[in-house]
């Protein structure tokens, strides 16, 4: 039975320049008891569709046109209709759950808010309905829970919290954005687990928000793919990922990293000429020449400390936090050593300093076997500079929006070569640009005209730009698309193969790391948990904690069984 | 290869699609404060192109024209439109030549505390430690003492280390330093809250593992991407200033009556107020609060536009 139904349904945003339509005509349909995955890509227009739903879209967009059914009520009628619904027929989880709960009032006083606001229950009565919707959400102790404030609870229970209140005034149509894009792995299983559970036992119609297909395979019923602004298809969650139609969902698809194994490149359907990079690279000629001996140790780390005071005037250690304790490991030369963790496994600190950004607590490390966390003079720390670069997950960030891109990346190569001349500066950047596939003329733009793949490439030239041995890459595609996300990793593969690079992949992606690297260490609270080759580690990890992660990463794959 | 597309802007194509280009053209108030001050500063740093009367050529003036009325009223003269004052000089003259040194003051002084203040916060913010516990208390202690009476302290040790006769030439440059250092605080402030945010962002991060050194990174890297709410507050502080001086001239510890400003005229004309002649103190009066209100209704307005948070 149908029982939410989206019909024509078209957002327009009234900007400067132009009408961008966030949602083209728009049709989907919703029944009880089933979980409607919506993916799409950033831009694509899928939260739109989910605010639209409840009209809550933000100045200056507005529905155009179409009509949302709910039930046999046409919610959009009038704007107080809708009003009476939102949060009552219909409850909403946001991606964030730092932000979605007022953190000055208790958890229990919001609850009690929502449900006296939508329901005429004494104070006494929404309170025992509070507790009662904690425990169901899984909350222990929900009696003593009742009285905490939100920062008393983790990400994981946060999210819980949310999805209590979203279900305190019984809806019947919960519409979840990205609920669980902000934890880590084994508490987004949780979280997933229990928006399925809640699904069949309340019969809830579930709009699921993603860009995640691992998420969609695994909790979907039917899936509707979105791309910037129209639906491309939809249909049985199964049908859509094993044979997809269209070829925007067939590339989408194949951009996924298989969790199940390794696979060379990344096909991208899109580009017709997804060769490799030609093998004649020109920044290649710049390249030092000397012969790399494979399988020696490029990296070393030994007893690696790190804590952080959170103390400013006392400097006892008593209330110091281990970000990093006692890590040992090794990089050959030539090879990708992926670290992955959760967030607070302290893979961002080791990662920092080896760059030399910080200084570890205790412990060392070695780089070609001289100890770079006791150097002290300025300029023998500059040779090492040179040979150690990085890239940062957050594209926006991590280039100065003051600069013109030739000149983030001349600043490297006059650093460390002050008498390059002109022209052959303007050359090398030229050549730089193109080594990640960009075209000349970007080189005169500012960041912010370029998108986050091509800020992501224009990092990667300036990492180059020193002629590298070791590319630290800390979380380089989280931030972006599947399919851009394809497309770095594509490119990484190459210029490693190409300029015979190491690297350290740091990420929380599993399937992400298992097709960059050749090692993995997984951390685990600052401490290593283990090491080992790429397939081993995934066809029979040693340590609980790696099974655990195994076990709960989700896998697109789970669809064919 | 990714195509951009081939059009490369050039700088004015570039403003012109700002943003705040859009912005300023929609805000009737920016653009009256705006075009108000462009007439002001034109006007008085090219007062002698503009006006037919010298008022401090002694030669020129003529007694007789004392105290004439403006030119609307019964006894006025048409060649003197807002009057004379007590030695025969013309007001609107004297006003606009006035306004030169109070603009010159004024901003001397903003551009003395941005420097100092900039200086000191974006250091502070980007070293840390004990330096920056030292800025940030002294900016605590600056702020304790009310700026009037921070000018009138550095006015009277000046007094007391300047000979009689370098006075009312070093006059002018006290008064500068004077208004500056006790407006810095606010720009130490701000720019060190704003260092605090860039410099833990990755392209600082990222210009760190390349090896540059702290200098460039601050200089380079972090000072323009701090500028913006610098730049907000340097305006309004800039009105601040011109009444800063004002005030001062005005209570005759600020630039001689030799080189009269807008504080001095005021206070030159206060004497006449009882007795009729309120033009001599009205116009000037009238004038300074028409310049510090455009400088600060501009100055809201670029902090509305440039302030990310306020925008909706």
């Amino acid at each position: 039975m149908t029982f939410l139904k989206v019909n024509n349904l078209s957002v327009d945003y009234q900007m400067r320049k132009e009408i961008v339509r966030a949602a083209k005509n728009v049709n989907i349909e919703v029944n009880k008891g089933e979980i409607l995955g919506l993916v799409g890509e950033s831009g694509s227009g899928k939260s739109t569709v989910g605010n639209a739903i409840i009209n809550l879209i933000d100045e200056p967009g507005k529905v155009s046109s179409g009509s949302v059914i709910l039930g046999d009520l046409n919610i959009h009628e009038n704007s107080e209709s809708i009003v009476k619904y939102r949060g009552n027929k219909i409850g909403l989880i946001f991606q964030d759950p730092q932000t979605s709960l007022n953190p000055i009032l208790t958890v229990g006083e919001q609850l009690i808010e929502t449900i006296q606001t939508h329901l005429k229950l004494s104070k006494e009565e929404a309170k025992n309905k509070s507790i009662n919707l904690l425990k169901e959400v899984g909350i222990k102790d929900a009696e003593t829970r009742f009285d905490n404030y939100p920062h008393q609870f983790s990400g994981g229970m946060r999210q819980r919290v949310v999805i209590s209140l979203a279900l305190c005034c019984e809806p019947e149509l919960l519409i979840a954005d990205e609920p669980t894009t902000a934890l880590d792995v084994s508490i987004q299983s949780q979280i997933l687990e229990l928006i399925k559970k809640l699904t069949k036992e309340r019969n809830l119609a579930v709009i699921l928000i993603t860009h995640d297909m691992g998420v969609i395979a695994e909790t979907a019923d039917r899936v509707a793919v979105m791309k910037s602004g129209n639906l491309v298809e939809i249909g049985e969650t199964k049908k859509i990922l094993t044979k997809p139609q269209e070829n925007y969902t067939k590339s989408l698809v194949s951009s996924v990293p298989p969790t199940d194994k390794k696979i060379s490149r990344f096909v991208i359907v899109e580009k017709k000429n997804s060769d490799k990079i030609e093998n004649n690279i020109k920044i290649l000629n710049r390249w030092t020449k000397k012969k790399r001996i494979i399988n020696q140790d490029l990296v070393e780390i030994k007893n690696l400390s790190k804590s952080f005071d959170d103390n400013f005037f006392t400097e006892s250690s008593k209330n110091s936090v281990m970000a990093v304790n006692d890590v040992s490991f090794d990089i050959k030369e030539g090879e990708s050593f992926g670290l992955v963790g959760e967030s607070g496994s302290g893979k961002s600190t080791i990662a920092k300093m080896i760059v030399n950004l910080f200084k570890p607590t205790s412990g060392d490390i070695f780089f070609d076997n001289v100890c770079i966390t006791k150097i002290k003079q300025r300029f023998e720390l500059m040779k090492f500079r040179k040979q150690i670069q990085m890239i940062f997950q957050d594209p926006y960030s991590s280039l100065n929006g003051r600069l013109k891109v030739k000149d983030i990346i001349a600043e490297p190569i006059t650093l460390h070569n002050p008498s390059i001349s002109n022209i052959d500066l303007n050359n090398y950047i030229y050549d730089l640009l193109e080594s990640v596939e960009l075209t000349q003329n970007s080189a005169d733009r500012y960041p912010h005209e370029f998108s986050g793949g091509q800020r992501q490439r224009i990092s990667i030239a300036r990492a180059l730009a020193t002629q590298p041995r070791l590319l630290v890459c800390d979380e380089p595609t989280s931030a972006l698309d599947v399919s851009i996300q394809a497309q770095i990793l594509n490119l990484l593969k190459d210029l490693q193969e190409q300029l015979n690079l190491t690297i350290l992949f740091i990420s929380h992606d599993l399937p992400v790391v298992r097709q960059m690297c050749d090692r993995i260490g997984v951390l685990k609270d600052g401490k290593l948990c283990e090491v080992s080759n790429t397939e081993d580690l995934f066809l029979k990890p040693d340590h609980e904690y790696t099974k655990e992660l195994l076990r709960l990463m989700p896998k697109i794959e789970s669809i064919y069984n | 290869m990714i195509q951009v597309d081939n059009k490369t802007l050039g700088t004015w194509e570039r403003i012109k699609d700002s943003d705040i280009y859009h912005s300023f053209i929609k805000s009737p108030t920016a653009i009256v404060s705006s075009t108000i001050l462009l007439i002001i500063f034109f006007c008085s740093f090219f007062v002698e192109l503009i006006t037919p009367y010298n008022p401090f050529d002694p030669s020129s003036l003529s007694l007789m024209d004392a105290f004439t009325p403006p030119s609307w009223t019964e006894e006025g003269l048409a060649k003197f439109i807002l009057g004379t004052d007590g030695q025969g000089r013309d007001m609107l003259s004297t006003i606009l030549y006035g306004c030169r040194i109070s603009l010159i003051v004024g901003f001397s002084a903003i551009i003395f505390s941005l420097i100092l203040g900039v200086g000191l916060g974006l250091t502070a913010g980007f070293f840390g430690g004990k330096y920056e516990m030292i800025v940030m208390r002294l900016t605590d202690v600056q702020l304790t003492v009310p700026s009037i009476l921070m000018a009138l302290l550095v006015d009277g040790i000046a007094r007391g280390l300047i000979s009689r006769e370098m006075h009312d030439e070093m006059a002018i440059y006290v008064l500068i330093f004077a208004i500056g250092i006790s407006e810095w605080p606010q720009f130490a402030r701000v720019s060190r809250a704003a260092t605090l945010v860039e410099k833990n962002k990755d392209y600082v991060s990222a210009s760190t593992i390349i090896g540059v050194s702290n200098i460039i990174i601050m200089f380079k890297h972090i000072l323009p991407n701090i500028l913006r709410p610098v730049l907000v507050i340097g305006t309004i502080g800039l009105a601040l200033a011109i009444l800063a001086e004002s005030t001062l001239s005005f209570l005759g510890v600020g630039v001689p009556p030799t080189t009269p400003s807008l504080g001095t005229l005021i206070r030159l004309g206060n004497d006449f107020l009882f007795s009729g002649e309120w033009w001599i103190t009205f116009f000037p009066a009238i004038f300074l609060v028409i310049l510090a209100f455009s400088i600060n209704l501009l100055g809201d307005w670029m902090r509305d536009t440039l302030n990310p948070k306020l925008k909706k």
